[in-house]
């Protein structure tokens, strides 16, 4: 017992030891930024996909001379996608190696659990994909630079009218998911604003296989569009079994869309839909084709999707923050992000409103032949 | 008289431990201070799972792994009553200085989380126990996804959003008196007339039958109260984490346990809680390696487990009964 006791104990200091020894090196000159995000486990494509992004976006700086004369250290830190490894991944990056910036979570679960110690230490943290409006809530040190749910409704009632100039739209939600039932609501509201008539609001919940019921009620209400804010695995089931029932409206939808499972459920159903999106490797701005080009170039011809430009706005307006703010001090960078205003970001013309929230454009994208085709920008 | 000195002197010390890492590490000197407690705390309520489970799989050789489901009951109810009936409790508690407030509500919290957990354990077990091997496996492993798809459909608790302000009550003074208790628990029990029937279940379960054991109501009261000190971890983790989400209670969790009892040495109480340090400690440990972390520390789980395949410390090695079987 006492040898089990010594051993347990001798484990535990000598872990203790190395991990209080590792990596110290000379105090340098360079200013830390810590990213974390999931690099490993179920949701790694995303966490490598935005890490790209974030790696991209440094090196450009650094070998541009860094900012303020000083060269950027970027720290990455695994989290798994578990929320409570981010919460050790964040504390590690603030009480070991002092950053004075955060970058990430892209899932908001993460995010929300590890801002909390962010806030309490007066860490600023930039989350490049947590749409949840929760995670902002935590406090004045926590920012973001995607728009959030309810945005999306706005933007896709805009096309609606003002580009399809579409008068009758029906609405098909899943009523069990926030981010459905918010950008459905905002959707109702943006639309008859601009003079529209939603005809006819129907639900179902995610899971579901059979939509026929649904789909038969709104056939007799001869809607012009259908705005369907799920999930690509109910949309593409929905956009067949209306096409069946002879329904050929034009169907809606938002940046759960995003997968190329979508067309694999859906097919040819889909054809000329339409849904919102952060960006579109597809758009001929030169800025963003910029991007794409940089990108392929650096990652062996990989084509950067929505999480990546994501992941590059954050730390693009994270440095420009402390370049703004003429320091590496936590509290001056806040103060700095707070006040971002028109930055031009490859997922669009980026400010920060009052509640740290993104306020920017976003793209409406066509889907064709299984290919998602940029058809336009719009405006918040 | 003995034993009332001998808590009061945990006690004692488990207070004197909280002041002095709250001193080093928190508000203290050592700069990485709150990334060592941070894991010092994850180690602790892993301590407590590993040697909950130990006492159904490693003592009483029955397979479970549903361990995370409980893990999340506890969780879940002892932050429901933090979050929703806190506010009361507070109220009627104002007089009190703020920690003693605190734990007072831990307390209520916790208490509510693992008798949850140990109902839950009830029901689960009264049904599952008659069957062995493989089929336990099954029906175990199903409760742990049907409790965290459930979580993911109430909306009270926050649903696939994850459920937040939970308030931060516990601490590694409370995680620690968790620690010894759960030991403390587990110990008594397998040095007892319960425990002896516990490891002829394991040994032989038709022979233990033959000899008069009531085998399905041993595995049922070895089985609950693992559950209920699974539930008292989900508790202190919910209340230090200050926030929930399902992917912390995957099946991946329930099987990271079981890792941690085979790593130590089944049946083995100290291995148990040498595992659960080991394995909390060594992925930090591994960070260096940034996306490689998992892969090496697969590797060195591969490795222990080719070199010493009975655990680290041996099969039938039990805290206070120095000698291997």
């Amino acid at each position: 017992m006492k040898l089990a006791g010594l051993a347990g104990a001798g484990m535990l200091a000598g872990a203790l030891i190395l991990a209080a020894c590792g990596k110290k090196g000379p105090e340098s000159n360079d200013i830390l930024i810590g990213e974390f995000g999931a690099l490993t486990g179920s949701i790694a494509s995303f966490g490598q996909s935005t890490h790209k992004g974030v790696a991209l976006a440094v090196e450009e700086v650094n070998a541009g001379g860094g900012v303020l004369g000083r060269k950027i250290r970027l720290i990455t830190e695994d989290d798994q996608g578990k929320p409570e490894e981010a919460l050790t991944a964040v504390t590690k990056l603030i009480s070991k190696d002092r950053v004075s910036a955060l970058i990430g979570e892209f899932a908001s679960s993460n995010s929300l659990a590890a801002a909390p110690f962010a806030q309490q230490s007066r860490i600023p943290m930039v989350s490049h994909g947590s749409t949840n409006p929760k995670v902002t809530q935590i406090g004045d040190y926590i920012f973001r630079v995607c728009f959030i749910d309810p945005f999306q409704g706005e933007v896709m009632a805009k096309f609606a009218r003002n580009t399809l100039k579409l008068d009758r739209v029906a609405i098909l939600r899943d009523i069990k998911s926030d981010y459905s039932v918010g950008l459905a609501d905002y959707f109702t509201k943006s639309f008859t604003a601009l003079g529209g008539t939603v005809v006819a609001d129907e639900s179902y919940s995610a899971g579901d296989k059979d939509f026929n019921a649904q789909l038969t009620a709104l056939k007799g209400k001869t809607p012009a569009a259908i705005f369907v804010p799920g999930y690509y695995t109910e949309v593409g089931l929905i956009a067949r079994q209306a096409r069946k029932l002879g329904v050929h409206a034009i169907l809606l939808g938002g940046d759960g869309w995003d997968s190329d499972k979508l067309w694999e459920i859906g097919g040819e159903a889909l054809n000329g839909s339409y849904f919102s999106n952060h960006y579109s490797v597809d758009n001929p701005s030169p800025v963003i084709q910029g991007f794409v080009e940089q990108f392929k170039a650096r990652y062996d011809g990989e084509k950067p999707d929505a999480l990546a430009a994501l992941g590059y706005d954050a730390a693009k307006v994270l440095i420009d923050a402390i370049r703004r703010a003429g320091s590496d001090d936590p509290k001056a960078i806040r103060d700095s992000l707070a006040t971002t205003q028109g930055f031009a970001g490859i997922t669009g013309i980026i400010s920060l409103n009052e509640n740290r929230d993104a306020v920017k454009s976003a793209v409406v994208l066509e889907v064709k032949d299984g290919k998602f085709v940029y058809k336009e920008t719009v405006d918040p | 008289m003995k034993k009332i000195l001998l808590v009061l002197a945990v006690l004692g010390g488990m207070g004197l431990l909280q002041w002095a890492l709250t001193a080093f590490l928190l508000d203290g000197p050592v700069r990485q201070g709150p990334y060592y407690y941070q894991i010092l705390m994850l180690a602790g309520i892993n301590v407590i799972l590993a040697v909950s489970l130990n006492l159904t799989n490693g003592i009483t050789g029955q397979f479970s792994i549903g361990h995370a489901g409980f893990f999340a009951i506890g969780a879940y109810v002892a932050a429901s009553v933090s979050v929703y009936a806190g506010p009361t409790l507070q109220g009627s508690l104002a007089g009190l200085p703020s920690f003693a407030a605190d734990s007072v509500l831990l307390l209520v919290a916790s208490a509510a989380g693992v008798a949850a957990a140990a109902a839950a354990g009830w029901l689960v077990g009264m049904p599952s126990l008659r069957l062995r091997g493989d089929y336990l496996a099954i029906v175990t492993l199903g409760f742990g996804e049907i409790i965290r798809v459930l979580i993911l459909n109430i909306d009270a608790v926050g649903g696939a959003r994850g459920f937040t302000g939970i308030p931060r009550y516990s601490n590694f003074f409370w995680v620690g008196l968790g620690v010894v208790a759960a030991i403390s628990t587990v110990r008594h029990i397998v040095r007892s007339s319960h425990g002896r029937a516990l490891l002829s279940i394991r040994e032989d379960e038709i022979a233990a039958q033959a000899m008069g054991v009531a085998v399905t109501r041993h595995k049922v009261t070895a089985f609950v109260i693992g559950a209920a000190f699974a539930g008292l971890a989900g508790s202190l983790f919910g209340h230090f984490t200050m926030y929930l989400h399902t992917n912390s209670f995957t099946f991946v969790k329930s099987f990271e346990i079981i890792i941690m009892i085979a790593l130590g040495g089944l049946g083995s109480l100290a291995g148990a809680a040498l595992g659960a340090v080991v394995l909390t400690v060594l992925p930090e440990l591994f960070r260096g390696f940034a996306e490689y972390r998992m892969v090496i520390y697969a590797l060195a789980l591969i490795l222990i487990m080719i070199y010493r395949p009975q655990g680290l410390l041996g099969k039938g090695r039990f805290l206070g009964r120095g000698k291997d079987k």
